[in-house]
């Protein structure tokens, strides 16, 4: 792949960067002081935001200087109003907060402090997966520690600007990711998601104008400020700039996550990052995204990894994080595990969600397990199409809905075996614990 | 029974943070897991009395959540993840390997009530895996002598 330029993990790469004095060496809170210091309106960082064309790092892509706007005049709307961090990182395959949250909190919290400034939040709530204690701690401890200085709490750096941020956990819940069900799941509720509308901007946090942004978009904030938006316009490709933290993980012989620029392809990552394949084997089929993207094949990994490339291949971007399987994986094993994770975490609200994905687990399992039925392959694909898309009050039944179809129309040939021959023939032996417990 | 003084206090502080103090529900869940292992019942009725709420509407909330145990634990928690990039580098061996050393049915506690074994969905260490988290840290890249290792090393 061509040179480039990095800036997103130039700190987290540094020994002790979670610590203020040393973020501060670095050149952070250089933004914030930008923006206060210069007076810089919110107006004009959210014009810097559209500038940039940064586009949401949660797996939806959405214009994240167009969703700041959509908070109202604080002139014609005086109600409290929130800024909401997504830190409950939990789609399969994605561990990309986590490094920011480790090893660089304090960009973070910086990131927060411009966003919320932008939107005229004098509250911010870190919603932090429970599991995460590690990452927790460390954007706690930098939040005391800017408070200390004078960074977050009354009048930042002596200004009239003031900010809280509070730090919230999670228990374990992949729906609380889910912008409304994190709002729910942040009053102390289920994490039941809201139907839309209203929408956030308008009526979101115990009913007030908020805004949900995921770690990594708003720990984009910073640079764009201090940048400005016609630079990072100019890095990665038209519908997509800037760079992004790609998790790669499964069959490859380096996984991680790192940091790259929108328009190098996934060959590339996997080969140049990566390391290739791991035991000298091919690739068979991957996620781009996630789990909740469908499944592309070993050859499709030419592909340019950004939002439009990947959508032409009928596939998205999602969290970037891509999952590798290799020649032997079976793909009725890979598509037990994908069901039954949402089987686990669907919320139960909607029937087509609860249902299907329960049908869509027990479907699944049993072809893997050798015990498939002529017409299974059929019923999950019909089960599937009434799933999706937009037939719930979230996108969860299509997370798995998506995927789903993706392994019938790429797979099908392999699913029917399973059934005709009543085994897996890719399956790998189980542990004796496993066979014991298959339920 | 009540909840002990230091976590009314704590709360106390804990519910100044927002606009509504139910919002600090699921810290003091944790909090109390934290102190006794798992949510019992009483534990449940007393959070409802704090937060003015009905037993069932906590119950109701303690039970959505993965990470609270309704049920009585082993002195050590392992939580081995099973989700897709886990299971494609080895979860399963992770799992049939902590199952042996520690004596503990899978979803179960060992009879000597050392050891509960759980399988938990994706963790967030994918570029890491296999992992497992005991007792609340994560313990990653894992393979047959490290996990021996770090199980031997617990008392």
């Amino acid at each position: 792949m061509k040179a480039f330029e990095t800036y997103l993990l130039d700190r987290a790469k540094v020994e002790g960067a979670h610590k203020l004095e040393t973020y501060k060496k670095l050149g952070g809170y250089k933004a914030i002081e930008k923006v206060l210091k210069t007076g810089m309106t919110p107006a004009a960082v959210i014009d810097e935001m559209k500038k940039s064309n940064l586009r949401g790092r949660g797996g939806a892509g959405f214009p994240t200087g167009m969703k700041w706007s959509f908070m109202p005049d604080p002139a014609k709307d005086p109600r409290p109003r929130y800024l909401a961090i997504n830190a409950d990182e939990s789609e399969p395959g994605t561990c990309k907060d986590r490094v920011i949250m480790q090893r660089d909190p304090h960009g973070l919290v910086e990131g927060c402090l411009i966003a919320a400034y932008a939107i005229r939040a004098k509250a911010v709530y870190i919603y932090v997966r429970g599991e995460y204690r590690l990452p927790h701690d460390r954007v706690r401890d930098a939040i005391l520690e800017a408070r200390a200085a004078g960074l977050v709490g009354k009048n930042i750096l002596g200004s009239d600007v003031s900010c809280e941020i509070f730090m919230h956990k999670g228990a374990g819940a992949y729906i609380c990711g889910e912008e409304t069900g994190l709002m729910e799941s942040l009053e102390g509720k289920r994490g039941h998601p809201r139907p839309k509308p209203p929408f956030p901007a308008m009526a979101g946090l115990w009913g007030q104008p908020t805004t949900v942004n995921n770690v990594e978009t708003v720990f984009n904030a910073p640079f764009i400020v201090e940048r400005g938006g016609a630079w990072m316009a100019g890095i990665g490709t038209k519908g997509s700039s800037g760079n992004f933290l790609c998790g790669i993980s499964g069959h490859v012989n380096k996984p991680g996550v790192y940091e790259l620029p929108f328009g190098v392809t996934a060959k590339e990552i996997l080969e140049e990052k990566a390391g290739g394949i791991w035991k000298n084997r091919n690739l068979k089929a991957w996620f781009p995204g996630g789990s909740s993207c469908a499944l592309l094949l070993g050859k499709d990994v030419d592909v340019v990894l950004d939002h439009d490339s990947l959508k032409a291949r009928g596939s998205s971007l999602g969290t970037a994080a891509m999952i590798m399987m290799d020649d032997h994986t079976s793909m009725a094993r890979v598509m037990e595990i994908i069901s039954r994770f949402y089987d686990h975490e669907s919320c139960g609200q909607c029937s087509q969600c609860r249902e299907g994905t329960q049908w869509l687990a027990q479907i699944f399992r049993r072809i893997a397990n050798g015990k498939g039925q002529p017409d299974d392959v059929a019923t999950i694909e019909s089960l599937a199409k009434g799933m999706a898309p937009g037939k719930t009050i979230c996108a969860l039944s299509d997370a798995a809905a998506i995927p789903t179809l993706s392994a019938v129309r790429l797979f099908k040939d392999e699913l029917l075996e399973c059934v005709r021959q009543k085994r897996d023939p890719l399956a790998v032996p189980l542990p004796e614990y496993a066979v014991a417990h298959a339920h | 029974m009540a909840l002990p003084q230091n976590l009314v206090r704590e709360f106390d502080e804990l519910v100044k943070n927002y606009p509504e103090k139910r919002a600090a529900l699921i810290l003091a869940l944790h909090r109390c897991q934290e102190t006794s292992g798992w949510i019992s019942p009483e534990i449940m009725e007393d959070l409802a009395t704090y937060f003015g709420l009905e037993p069932v509407e906590v119950y109701g909330v303690a039970s959505f959540y993965p990470m609270f145990r309704l049920r009585p634990v082993g002195k050590h928690v392992v939580s081995i993840c099973h989700n897709i990039s886990c299971d494609l580098r080895g979860a399963q061996d992770v799992i049939a390997q902590v199952c042996k050393i520690t004596g503990a049915p899978l979803h179960g506690t060992s009879k000597d009530g050392k050891w509960t074994v759980e399988t938990v969905e994706c963790a967030g260490a994918c570029a890491n895996a296999p992992m497992f988290d005991l007792d609340g840290t994560y313990h990653e890249d894992l393979d047959a002598e490290k996990v021996a290792k770090i199980l031997g090393a617990v008392k």
